[in-house]
Parts: structure tokens; sequence; C-alpha cells
């Protein structure tokens, strides 16, 4: 769909948006009944800067994103600031957010251009002016055409644009995303994630964005902040959470890790059959290795050896399922041209700076 | 590929008989007594020539009663609109046990035949300033019959719409309750509300059971105005009064009908 890209001079010609940073203070929530939905948390978000909400479900990401919108109350003590402004008590129409849901949230009485022009009569804009801007927003979003349908006239995909000009038409201080992607199918939801991640480069407008899917956190967020049981599990870059987890749980969250018992001591570790110089912590520890960070090697330079167990031809890759002599399967990335199949020998080589030890 | 029209067995036929019968059951009398109402004598029967005389005598003997009736039915529509559609909102938006046992003591009147209601209002509400003889007291009845209805009908779709998520949107983009309210909830629960408006209306215009015990000489309704001209007058007037009512219900159950048909919402 070449025609979703747009340039990022359109995004910055039609809309100055302030960037406005977002402070989190002691931001707790107990549901009635007594269930702990979010541990006291503390964040700051910078102004410009989207921030990924990742966890599983019932961890604590929704809630979140549900207090800085307004539609739910910190537990007391938890204040919510946009900017030097604490919002607490500000209900979400107080809050000048834009926000996208998950089932879209359109207005099936409205077309089209009447969603995108809802918030503008709200905000008593002049007829004239919000025709404009309904009409400029609805050219951004590639949604002229579809100015005068009715919502259940559009795809999934046209709904949730719709969505985002509609959020995005009023210029809200901060927009906020409620898993937009997960009701659309795999093909739509990475165009449609492309063109959110131009959206939010090109506007600078600080986004929180709340998903359970690490592909779109790792593509959209400048940083990441992996939830589990109502707590932060990690705050970090995508880059940090994917290299330097800050637990077993993160690492096993995202993407793909391997978990091999070693032995340290003395400034040199042994795995399998090799010892290597070692830097990390002494005694017995557990290594997480990411699978592209294993190499296939010969017998002679090899360190750990185990037999293919399954193979899984990925077209660039070839994704290796390998039972060492000992311990748990590990999974290591081959090129895509690898001949090996279930049955063959094999020998690992691990590069101890890539190795990550939890004691 | 078979046309199985030309393939009918004994069954259908059978089948379609058994329809035609039980059709004929249910319009035959209903047709006699329209008949009736335009034939000259119904003792001599049609050949005795039909006429517009007796409908003519309905609408100048009753017409108070008709005009009763509608001012009844309207004023009762406002009332159920007022309390109806707030009411199911609300259970709508709380699904809790409490907003479910009100749900059920609301169809409580539906449940309870009309003469008990009626002589409990007679007994609570009978001695109140001239509220006995008023025309208002007849509507309290019809309100309390009819709520239920109204309620239902807005429930329906109410729960079939995402109405927290749809208010959600509305919020989040600055509108304050009442406008929410105005411009997302009730435009989208419009199949409810008209379904509903169309049953209370029908549902009014021809409550028997309470209006009866609840009317006074100068307060009667159509239907108990009917009732009255069987008991005491030519069946000819009872029948054209028949047809008058005939005539104000049926066009409301089609609008209701086509309504329900067409009302699903669509999202």
């Amino acid at each position: 769909m070449p025609d979703s890209v747009m340039p990022d001079s359109a995004i910055q010609n039609s809309f100055h948006l302030d960037a406005v940073p977002i402070r989190l203070e002691r931001c707790g929530k107990t549901f009635a009944g007594g269930a702990r939905a979010l541990e006291p948390l503390d964040l700051t978000i910078r102004g410009g800067e989207t921030v990924v909400f990742l966890g599983p479900s019932g961890c604590g990401k929704t809630t979140t994103l549900r207090i800085i919108a307004g539609l739910e109350s910190p537990d007391p003590g938890g204040r919510v600031l946009f900017g030097e402004e604490d919002v607490t008590a500000l209900p979400i129409e107080r809050r000048n957010v834009g926000m996208v849901f998950q089932s879209y949230a359109l207005f099936p009485n409205m077309t089209v251009a009447e969603n995108v022009a809802y918030g503008l009569k709200v905000r008593k804009i002049a007829r004239a002016d919000r025709g404009r801007r309904v009409e400029e927003m609805l050219d951004l979003m590639h949604l002229g055409e579809f100015a005068g349908r009715r919502i259940d006239q559009l795809s999934g995909g046209q709904r949730q644009r719709v969505a985002l000009a509609r959020a995005l038409v009023v210029r809200p201080r901060v927009l906020l995303l409620d898993e937009p992607l997960t009701a659309l199918d795999a093909k739509l939801r990475d165009s449609l994630r492309l063109e959110i991640d131009r959206l939010l480069r090109g506007l600078g407008i600080t986004a929180v964005y709340v998903t359970h899917d690490q592909g779109e956190a790792m593509a959209l967020g400048d940083r990441i902040v992996v939830m589990a049981k109502g707590r932060v599990a990690q705050v970090g870059t995508p880059r940090e959470i994917y290299y330097q987890p800050a637990d077993g749980f993160v690492a096993d969250f995202i993407g793909t890790m391997n978990r091999l018992g070693g032995m340290a001591r003395g400034g040199m570790l042994s795995i399998g059959s090799a010892t290597l110089p070692w830097t990390g912590p002494e005694g017995a520890v557990e290594l997480l290795v990411r699978p592209e960070d294993l190499a296939l090697a010969g017998e002679a330079d090899g360190h750990l050896g185990g037999t293919v167990a399954a193979a899984v031809f990925l077209g660039d890759r070839t994704r290796l399922v390998v039972e060492p002599t000992d311990g748990p399967a590990l999974t290591v990335d081959a090129a895509g041209r690898s001949e090996l199949g279930r049955g063959d020998r094999v020998w690992l080589r691990v590069d101890p700076a890539r190795v990550l030890a939890v004691p | 590929m078979h046309d199985l029209s030309h393939r009918r067995g004994w069954g259908f036929w059978l089948q379609l008989g058994f329809t035609l019968l039980v059709c004929a059951l249910l319009t035959v009398p209903m047709a006699m007594s329209m008949l009736a109402g335009l034939t000259a004598n119904y003792f001599v029967g049609l050949k005795s020539g039909l006429t517009l005389r007796w409908v003519e005598e309905v609408l100048r003997v009753y017409s108070g009663t008709i005009l009763l009736s509608l001012q009844i039915a309207v004023a009762c529509l406002a009332c159920t609109l007022v309390l109806g559609v707030p009411a199911a909102y609300a259970l709508a938006r709380r699904p809790g046990r409490i907003a479910r046992l009100v749900e059920e003591m609301l169809m409580m009147p539906v449940a309870i035949p009309g003469l008990a209601t009626a002589l409990a209002l007679i007994v609570t509400y009978g001695g109140v300033g001239d509220l006995r003889g008023s025309w208002l007291f007849i509507l309290i009845g019809h309100v309390l019959f009819t709520l239920p209805f109204m309620v239902r009908a807005v429930l329906a779709v109410m729960g079939s719409i995402d109405l927290t998520t749809l208010e959600e949107g509305a919020a989040s983009l600055g509108a304050g309750f009442l406008r929410r309210f105005a411009t997302v909830v009730l435009p989208n629960c419009r199949s409810g509300i008209l379904a509903g408006s169309l049953m209370v209306l029908t549902l009014s215009v021809g409550e028997f059971n309470l209006t009866w015990l609840l009317h006074t000489p100068l307060t009667k309704t159509l239907p108990v105005g009917l009732a009255d001209s069987y008991a005491s007058l030519r069946i000819e007037i009872g029948s054209a009064y028949t047809l008058v009512f005939f005539l104000m219900i049926v066009p409301s159950l089609i609008l209701m009908q086509g309504l329900s048909r067409r009302g699903r919402p669509s999202v």
C-alpha cells in the first residue's frame, strides 16, 4: 500500500502540536472489591516521546493508560501531571487528550466527516474553520473519498484511520492509543503501524501506546515500559529491553531467549566442553542468549555439541531447535540456505560478550 | 438443479391448508365485526345494504372517549420516554445484581393482573385530592403498565452496542455528559426508542383491564366505551366502534413491524 506513506513535511505543515510531558506520581489503582490492578507507579514521559506499555493481559498497562486519560482515577495520593498542570481531578473531557480505542469507538450515527468534526464542534470551532480542518485531516489520512460514508461501510483499517483522524484533529496535548491494531488482520496491522509511526514522528506529539504485541512495541516505542502483574518490570529503549532485559520475565516476554547453565570461577566461564574468559558474576550462573547470538561452528572451535531436533525454514533464515548433550533445548538461527535437518549433529559457539548472566 | 416448487407433496398442501385455516379462524371474526359495523341491519344481513351511519353515530357519541384515549396515549408516551429512557440507560451502564433486580421489579406490572394493580392504585391514591376523578389517574395506571415495555425495548438496543466505549470516545473529544447523551447515546438507541414508543402508544390506546377500574363516567376511554356500547347498544354500533379502533391501532402496528425488521443496529 504505497499511498499510505505520507511525506513528513505534509504532517508538519498541517499541524503544530505542543509536546507536553506527562508525569505519573505514585499512581496505583485498587478496584472496588480490593483487587490491586496497579502498584503505585512513578514515571515521566518526555514531551514528544512515544512510550509503549507492553505486557500480557491483566498486567496493568490499560489501567495505567486509563489513569493518564482520566477514565480512571488513581488511588488517593497518586497524581497525574501534564507539563506543570496537575490534571488528577479533571475528567477525561477536560484533559484535552486524543484517544484511539481497540474497538474504534466511532459513532455509527454519523458519517466519517461528522465523526472527525465531533471534537471541533464540541470546542465550538466556527463552521468554515471546522470544515477546512476536517478536510485537511481526512486528506492527511487518505480518507478524503470516504468523507460522506457511513462507518459500517468502512473496513477495519479505514475505521481505525478515521479514529486517528478524529483524535488528532482537535490538536490534543497527548495521544493515547489502546491496542489500536489488535482488531486488525496481520497485513493491515503492519501497514497501519507504519502509518502510525510516521504520524507520531511527524507530529512530535507525546504519545502513550498500549499493546501486548512486542513487535509493535519495538517498532513504535522510543521507550518501552514492560509490565507484569501490576508492576513495572523494566523501562528502557527497545534495544535495552531486548539486549539487557532486567529479569527473566522480560527476557522471555520479548523475543526468544535461550537459557544455558554455566559455572564461573576465577575469571573463567565453563559452558559445555569449553572454558571462556569471563568478567561477569562468579559461581553457578544462568546464561541468557538470543538465537541470533549462537553461531554454528565446527567440532574444533565449537563450545557446545548437540543434535538438531527441528529445523524451520523461514526464508531469510532457518530456525533450528538444538538439543545439547545436557540442558534444555536451544533455539539457533542459521542461514536461510542452511541444509541442516532433523538428526544432524551440530556444534555451537557462544560469544561471552553477548551473553547475559542471571546469578 | 431441482426446482422444488414442482415437487410439492401432500405434506405441503396439508400445511398450507392448516395455516390458512388458522388465519381464517383469527381474521374472519374481525372481518365479520368490521362488516357488521358497516351493515344497515345486522340481523337482516348484508342485503339490508352498507352504510356509514353507525360509524358516524360512534364518532358523534364517543368522540370524547376517542380523544381522551389519544390524549392519554400521548401523555403516557411522554412520561415513559422521560422515565424509561434514562432508566434503561442507568440499567445498561450498571451491570450489577441490583440493576438486574430493578429490571425484574419493573416487569411486575406486566405480570400482575391489571385489575389488581388498579385496585392497589385506588386503595392507595384514590383519596388524594381530585385525583380519583381526573384523567391523570388513568394516566398513572397506563404509565405503570407500559413503562416496562419502553425500558425493555431501549435496553435491548443499548445492550447490542458498546455504549461505554462510544461514550468514552465522545468524552475523550471533550463532550460532557449531557452532550454525550444527546449526540451519541440517544441517536444510537433511536431504533429501540421508536419501537418502545409505538408499543407504548398501542398498549395505552387498547388498555382495558386497568382502565375499566380506574375510569369514572367522565373519564371514559375508547376500550371502556367499547365495552359499554357492546353491553347496552345495538351490535352495529359496537362493531362500528371496533372498526374505528382498528383504524387507529393497525397503522401503528404495521409501523412497529417495519421498524423491528429494519431497526436493528448495523454496527
